[in-house]
């Protein structure tokens, strides 16, 4: 005989019917892609060659070893990631900090602040790519203007210009998520310590060091994670206003991935491209994970 | 909109400088966060001329629509637009289909291995999708999808979802469970518990995810890039980044413009009157996730 139904198993089984469909969708999307990543990264599977599929172990691997190209985008990357998620931290505080202030108007500067994140990353970077027109762009119109530049600048043609330009684009559309983030940080902060603080002859600069600091610990450590894995994987913006040029100065990872496949047609060595940077990301994705778990058993153990 | 009443009782300005200096910072925040988007208003609002006037002019004296008209009727830009809209709108709503359930079963079923679930879940937001694409595109080819809308609505409905599960997940947790336990005394089973009881009560929270979702589905480019290659079905952040002139030497600056501006108003008036509710949604998805 069957086991008696009773409300657990029932309830269970519905449990069950609601997360299969959503469960089976992030296997399909999420798993099988990073899964199949790592088979088709042990073969020499070139569609442009017309040769059947070849187990090649770690050749792709050790052909990476040595490709100065890769390595490259790497540094790119990592350059990239390095300054745009400092620069985003420091601001996205200054703007949190502001709109965490009582005064007229605070609705409307809010939603103002938040526009950025919300427009689409590809048309932020047709924008950009304007600004920083060598003839008519506005920025070199303002530099010379102010004087501090005496010929336009050719931002998107000169390598460490364009890195740096590319970058700047960056900063401005992510700069507004780091703020959210910490702005709700910031609002559960009782005001009550920072008026005991006070009281205490504090200065402003040092309530912030000993109270918003360290208390802001997690939302500033989970806007580093996203921003890390985000800006990591870098693509619509780049390619946009540089397709990673010139010279490759601008050539992010995502982008050498994104050549292999699509234009080389090289699906195994774009694979094996897809596994390291995946590691690179689970690497980074622990650490700071660690560093949240520590900070979060640290707030609530005293 | 409604000004934000002050949530903490305002403290008098301890001194004209400091309000001053306070005004100064908002006004920063401003034009940091404006001054690129109206440069671009504006340049899709000159007459060709004076985009290519040097210096630039920050005051026109002649505005125009030519760009919008020649991107209207002379691009098919309309196409594109609702491309976005069909793709954007039905993930959305697939997404909150497929993720409430499965929101619900992980904040009130206890499911055994749950969390791991979300553990999952949360890893996964992190992921960009140039490591999916790759696969993606592999399965496409096999399923002969490319060219068609499902190629992008499955993918967008898959990316909003741990965002939808992490943020509905936190609102079933809020959600007062007696009147769930009335209904079971009363008899229902869980799939009308949810159906007639839960779901009325979830608008808001729906609403929240919903825009999120809609805001993440428009604006994805590299499916977009990759999955659509026949022009009549490109989504508006692919076809604005793919408008060239004749030659690199005419590259059409005003269409451009006029082409950002269109596919960013959905957007903007989205912030507009849904400010409150999109920060509410970002942070409980990552914070409390």
């Amino acid at each position: 005989m069957f086991k008696a139904n009773t409300l657990h198993d029932r309830e269970q089984r519905t449990g069950w019917l609601f997360v299969a469909p959503a469960l089976i969708l992030l296997l399909i999307v999420f798993a099988y892609p990073i899964g199949r990543a790592f088979w088709l990264s042990l073969l020499t599977k070139n569609l442009g060659t017309n040769l059947k599929p070849v187990f090649t172990g770690v050749g792709n691997y050790s052909r990476m070893m040595g490709d100065g190209r890769f390595w490259q985008s790497l540094g790119n990357t990592a350059f990239f990631t390095a300054i745009a998620v400092t620069v985003e931290l420091i601001l996205g505080m200054g703007v949190a900090l502001v709109l965490n202030q009582s005064f007229r108007g605070r609705g409307l500067a809010r939603t103002i602040a938040i526009l950025p994140w919300a427009l689409p990353t590809a048309l932020i970077g047709l924008s950009w790519t304007w600004i920083f027109n060598d003839q008519y762009g506005v920025f070199n119109d303002i530099l010379m203007r102010l004087h501090l530049i005496e010929v336009p600048a050719n931002w998107l043609g000169e390598p460490t210009l364009a890195l740096l330009a590319t970058i700047a684009a960056d900063i401005w559309k992510t700069t507004s998520f780091v703020a959210i983030l910490l702005l709700a940080g910031l609002q559960s902060i009782p005001q009550d310590l920072y008026e005991a603080h006070a009281m205490d002859g504090a200065s402003p600069w040092q309530s912030f060091r000993q109270i918003t600091l360290p208390l802001l610990m997690p939302q500033i450590l989970i806007a580093v994670l996203f921003r890390f894995a985000q800006s990591f994987g870098v693509f619509d913006l780049i390619k946009v206003m540089t397709e990673g040029g010139p010279a490759g100065a601008t050539e992010m990872v995502s982008l050498y991935i994104y050549a292999t496949v699509m234009r080389y047609l090289d699906f195994g060595y774009g694979a094996a491209l897809v596994v390291v940077t995946f590691l690179v990301l689970i690497v980074g994705v622990a650490i700071a994970a660690l560093l949240l778990a520590k900070f979060r058993t640290r707030i609530s153990g005293d | 909109m409604t000004p934000d009443l002050p949530t903490r009782p305002v403290k008098p300005a301890s001194s004209s400088r400091q309000g001053i200096l306070l005004g100064l910072a908002v006004l920063l925040v401003i034009v940091f966060s404006l001054a690129p988007v109206l440069w671009q208003i504006l340049t899709s609002l000159k007459v060709n001329e004076d985009i290519s006037q040097l210096p630039n002019i920050y005051f026109p004296s002649r505005y125009t629509l030519e760009h919008y008209t020649e991107i209207l009727h002379r691009r098919p830009f309309v196409n594109y637009l609702f491309n976005s809209s069909l793709v954007a709108i039905v993930s959305t709503l697939l997404c909150l289909g497929i993720g409430s359930p499965a929101a619900y079963a992980l904040a009130r079923l206890h499911l055994p291995g749950e969390q791991i679930i979300l553990a999952v879940v949360l890893i996964v937001t992190l992921f960009p999708y140039i490591l999916l694409f790759l696969g993606l595109l592999e399965i496409v080819q096999a399923l002969h999808l490319a060219n068609n809308y499902l190629a992008l609505i499955i993918p967008y409905t898959a990316i909003n979802l741990p965002l939808t599960i992490l943020v509905m997940r936190s609102f079933f947790q809020q959600l007062p469970k007696d009147l769930e336990d009335a209904a079971k005394i009363d008899g229902y089973n869980t799939l009308q518990l949810v159906w007639q009881i839960v779901l009325p009560t979830t608008i808001p929270a729906l609403v929240t995810t919903g825009i999120l979702a809609f805001i993440f589905a428009w604006n994805e480019f590299i499916f977009a890039l990759t999955f659509i290659t026949r022009e009549s079905m490109k989504t508006i952040p692919v076809a604005a980044a793919q408008i060239g002139g004749s030659t690199v030497f005419e590259i059409p600056y005003g269409p451009i413009a006029a082409a950002t501006v269109l596919g960013t108003l959905p957007l903007v008036l989205l912030v507009l009157f849904f400010q409150r509710k999109i920060i509410q949604g970002l942070t409980a998805g990552a914070v409390k996730g």
